[in-house]
């Protein structure tokens, strides 16, 4: 082993010395983005080579959106974080992995595109499924992502949840309605990938709550048509929020190179990029020109209704909180 | 009593009625299918879903190439210090009495019940950046966590018992005399172990090596928490598999899925080859004559 | 006895250090084991030490947590048991009969470690789901193998039918027939040759592969996962509960669990390893 790592010492020297002529990026980011960074990247590479004649290379990792914060923060050496939660660039923020306001660094919160989360039905709604109240009819099956185990399935309890506070009911109404919600439910999925799964081929349940992005991922993988998208009355901003890893960058030197490559992911060709992979834009020139993927819908932010992301965490998802105490009091 | 009768009794007593032998087999054969073949035909099917042309070109994308470089690479290595290990654990625990040997062999035993992804958390709690070794490794630029190395380790905890159980009650059951007749002989310890041991645990040792290899080369959960996922530099085929299945390719997926199936039973093939050249050696020995046999006659008697 | 010098010899030949390399191979066994799983295991302890001892009580003892302890420990127990008897069962056929693709069906037993454990989840679960090739004609008659503790137990039974297999299968090729003739001779019927003869030579491998089938199935996690449903107090395996506990980047948390699994892992196959001794001390095997 001792060999290994003289050698992978000897090939991590070398690759320095040849970062001087092209400096290579990592991008650590979540999952299901490979396709959107693919061609971002490539889109990236070729307006820097324009801008400033410099080739470079961008390397991708990705996986789960905590787990990868997790990584970085053991240490990874991505000199950007790409996330889907905002609680996992906060939480490289407590290590001081990123800077303590990271989200003033880029526009919006440092979150270049969103996403929110809509209903997945069966071809033609056989159930009528039109909004949040529909899933606690009994008889119907929920398929969602379990919170403890993934972002995705966070946000569709934080909607739910949600939904009755905008709607003016208190807390206790909210958590009523979303223990009825969780009792629908007869398969927690591990990931998004998991829940569309369950939901499409093991033909279980009657509608899937997920990203708003993975409709188009289905509809490519299984075929259109075999899914009908219900937007709900209301749903909530899940934001993307990327940033600069400050501890790489320092040690390699690549601090205005991370900038330039988060801060093009605003422009133009990044959002129109970003929308064509359902991915809402920050734009409101182009997210009006794909409005037939991003159909109006009312919003509201994590911070209107639960004061912050981290308050959400700690109230609702650690253990103890309110969605073990879903399963825990009878 | 006769020849005859005396052979069928034998006969009888050494093996079932065939309607026993039958049901047995049919009865391990329907358990088989059920549990074996059944998955691995839905993992074929799901591969071969659209066509053997996508198929092929799952298998052809650099990401996947270089998974399966770095799977077998990490086999290559973690095997090896593996059978060395099981060799020397089983020949300890085997060959002696000494106090303690139960507890060290539930030690050996142990990475089998450590969850794969807390096996490969341990690791990252030591050489990850906030651990142990983490601020000296960051220092000299070691990259163990998130780089092969760590891939390797995780690797060698998650299959280390292997080799070393599959010898253990082998060698136990096979006990110490002809390893003591040949110290009484005049062999060295080596010359013991080589020529009188070896042979004797060698269907253990090939049985160990084969789970070993399999298992080093499907290992998923404890390589995810260590390998930080670079596409074409530290994914194993199984990340890759899960990279390719969360990315709604599952025709991809199982694709690389079954390569790794393939993989396994390309082994024991090889396996399979021994075994066969094996019985053509016995076969040859046995037919020809003894070497020799007036040498062995003494002196006195010429 | 006199003061001989024959009386000495005598006692200094035990038979644990006649053969050579004792120290060689026990030396370099613990090394081994030290540097490659003792000492990163203690980084669970060390990480779980940061918790006060009110923490740690909390962590592992939540109900989830509870119920989680039930189902993984209960149905690594069921699956072990039901894979010593099949396991046997094919190793017995494997190594004593013939019959049309026995090569083939030797080659699929290695088949659960070479498919990633979360294919092998994938699998399990697309064949049981309501609408797999088996779950479509169980379903309708009322049994259920997927998403429930069935299921769970269902994919540890997959991973850990090699174990037993190939643990007995070298012992069983290395039984020597004569014995069961001479059982025969002296008047056996063939169960009793099996129970009495046959059973005991290899009950010892039996165990192992059952300590080692059990272990297997108590870390679990990528098979199991797809399979499992994942509902909190029914069918919630703890390597989930570890998981869950690492999303929250609570470390300390999913340590503690993880040490909790770790020490009664420990204590149960240090039961089985020395009733194995045991056993083998008592049908007279040699040391």
């Amino acid at each position: 082993m001792k060999k290994l790592t003289r050698i992978a010492l000897a090939a991590t020297l070398a690759l320095s010395g040849l970062a001087a002529s092209a400096q290579t990026l990592l991008n650590a980011s979540y999952d299901v983005a490979r396709e959107f960074y693919k061609d971002y990247n490539a889109a990236f590479v070729a307006n820097y080579k324009k801008t400033t004649g410099k080739d470079i290379k961008i390397d991708q990792a990705h996986g789960g959106s905590s787990a990868q914060a997790r990584a970085v923060n053991d240490g990874l050496d991505a000199d950007v974080v790409t996330m889907n939660t905002t609680t996992d660039v906060d939480f490289l923020a407590s290590t001081g992995v990123v800077a303590k306001d990271w989200n003033k660094r880029f526009a919006h919160n440092a979150a270049p595109t969103t996403s929110t989360m809509l209903f997945l039905t069966r071809n033609g709604n056989p159930k009528g499924i039109k909004d949040w109240d529909d899933l606690v009819k009994p008889g119907i099956k929920v398929i969602v992502v379990n919170p403890k185990t993934g972002g995705n399935g966070r946000m569709a309890y934080l909607a739910a949840w949600g939904f009755v506070k905008k709607k003016g009911g208190s807390d206790a109404d909210a958590a009523d309605f979303v223990g009825k919600l969780y009792k629908n439910v007869p398969v927690l999925a591990k990931g998004g990938r998991d829940a569309t799964t369950i939901f499409l081929q093991r033909n279980i349940g009657d509608v899937l709550v997920t990203f708003e992005s993975e409709v188009v991922s289905v509809d490519n993988e299984f075929g259109a048509g075999k899914v009908d998208a219900v937007h709900p009355s209301i749903s909530i901003v899940a934001e993307n929020p990327v940033a600069v890893v400050e501890r790489t960058v320092a040690k390699k030197g690549t601090a205005a190179l991370a900038k330039a490559y988060l801060d093009y992911l605003y422009s133009d060709e990044a959002q129109e990029i970003a929308a064509k992979h359902a991915l809402r834009p920050r734009n409101p020139a182009i997210l009006k020109k794909y409005a037939s993927t991003f159909k109006p819908i009312q919003l509201f932010t994590v911070n209107e209704v639960f004061g912050s992301f981290a308050d959400a965490q700690k109230v609702h998802f650690n253990d103890g909180g309110q969605f073990d105490k879903i399963y825990t009091v009878k | 009593m006769s020849t005859g009768m005396t052979s069928k009794k034998v006969q009888a007593g050494t093996t079932e009625a065939r309607w026993i032998r039958y049901s047995l087999i049919g009865l391990a054969l329907t358990f088989m299918f059920l549990f074996l073949v059944l998955p691995l035909a839905a993992v074929f099917t799901e591969a071969l879903r659209k066509g053997l042309d996508a198929y092929l070109e799952a298998l052809q994308e650099p990401d996947a190439w270089s998974a399966i470089r770095l799977t077998l690479i990490t086999a290559a290595i973690a095997v090896p210090m593996n059978l060395v290990f099981g060799v020397a654990a089983a020949w300890a625990i085997a060959k002696y009495e000494f106090k303690g040997k139960s507890v060290l062999t539930t030690l050996v035993d142990l990475p089998f019940s450590v969850s794969p992804v807390v096996a490969g958390l341990i690791y990252v709690l030591m050489f990850g950046a906030q651990g142990w070794f983490g601020p000296w490794l960051q220092a000299h630029d070691i990259k163990i966590i998130f780089a092969v190395p760590g891939i390797i380790l995780a690797t060698v905890f998650v299959t280390f018992p292997f080799i070393a159980r599959e010898l253990i009650p082998l060698m136990q059951a096979q006990g110490n005399d002809e390893e003591q007749a040949a110290i009484v002989l005049g062999a060295t310890g080596w010359q013991t172990f080589w020529y009188v041991t070896l042979p004797n645990i060698k269907w253990g040792l090939i049985y160990g090596v084969i789970l070993c290899n399999a298992r080093a080369m499907g290992e998923f959960g404890a390589v995810s928490v260590v390998s930080g996922h670079i596409r074409g530099q530290t994914n194993t085929m199984p990340l890759h598999v899960e990279i390719l299945y969360n990315e709604y390719q599952s025709v991809a997926a199982f694709a690389v899925a079954s390569l790794l199936a393939l993989l396994a039973l390309v082994t024991l093939v090889i396996k399979s080859v021994i075994e066969w050249q094996h019985d053509k050696d016995m076969k040859a020995s046995a037919d020809t004559p003894p070497e020799r046999p007036l040498a062995s006659t003494p002196d006195a008697l010429a | 006895m006199t003061s001989l010098p024959i009386a000495a010899p005598a006692k200094r030949r035990t038979p644990a250090k006649v053969l050579p390399g004792f120290n060689l191979t026990l030396g370099f066994t613990i090394f081994y084991l030290s540097l490659i799983v003792l000492i990163p295991l203690s980084a669970l302890l060390f990480k779980t030490f940061t918790l006060t001892w009110d923490q740690f009580v909390t962590a592992v003892t939540g109900p989830r947590v509870m119920a989680s302890y039930r189902l993984t420990f209960g149905a690594s127990l069921i699956a072990a048991l039901v894979n010593v008897f099949f396991g046997l069962l094919v190793a017995w056929v494997l190594v004593r009969y013939d019959f049309f693709g026995k090569k083939i069906v030797d080659a699929l037993v290695d088949l659960p470690f070479a498919l990633p454990t979360a294919v092998a989840g994938i699998s399990l679960t697309a064949l049981l789901a309501g609408n797999g090739w088996v779950g479509q004609y169980l379903e309708p008659m009322g049994i259920v193998l997927a998403f429930n503790p069935n299921g769970v137990v269902i994919a540890l039974i997959f991973i850990g039918l090699p174990f037993v297999v190939r643990t007995v299968q070298p012992v069983l090729e290395d039984t020597e027939k004569e014995l069961e003739e001479a059982a025969t001779c002296l008047g056996a019927t063939r169960w009793q040759t099996f129970s009495k003869v046959i059973f005991p030579s290899v009950a010892p491998a039996l165990l192992t592969g059952f300590a080692m089938a059990f272990a297997r199935a108590i870390g679990e996690y990528g098979s199991v996962i797809f399979i499992a449903g994942n509902m909190p107090m029914i069918s919630e395996i703890t390597p989930l509960i570890i998981i869950g506990k690492l999303e929250q980047y609570d470390y300390a948390g999913a340590t503690a669990v993880a040490l909790v699994m770790l020490v009664v892992s420990f204590v149960l196959l240090l039961v089985i390893n020395a009733l194995q001794t045991w056993q083998r001390r008592r049908s007279g095997a040699p040391a």
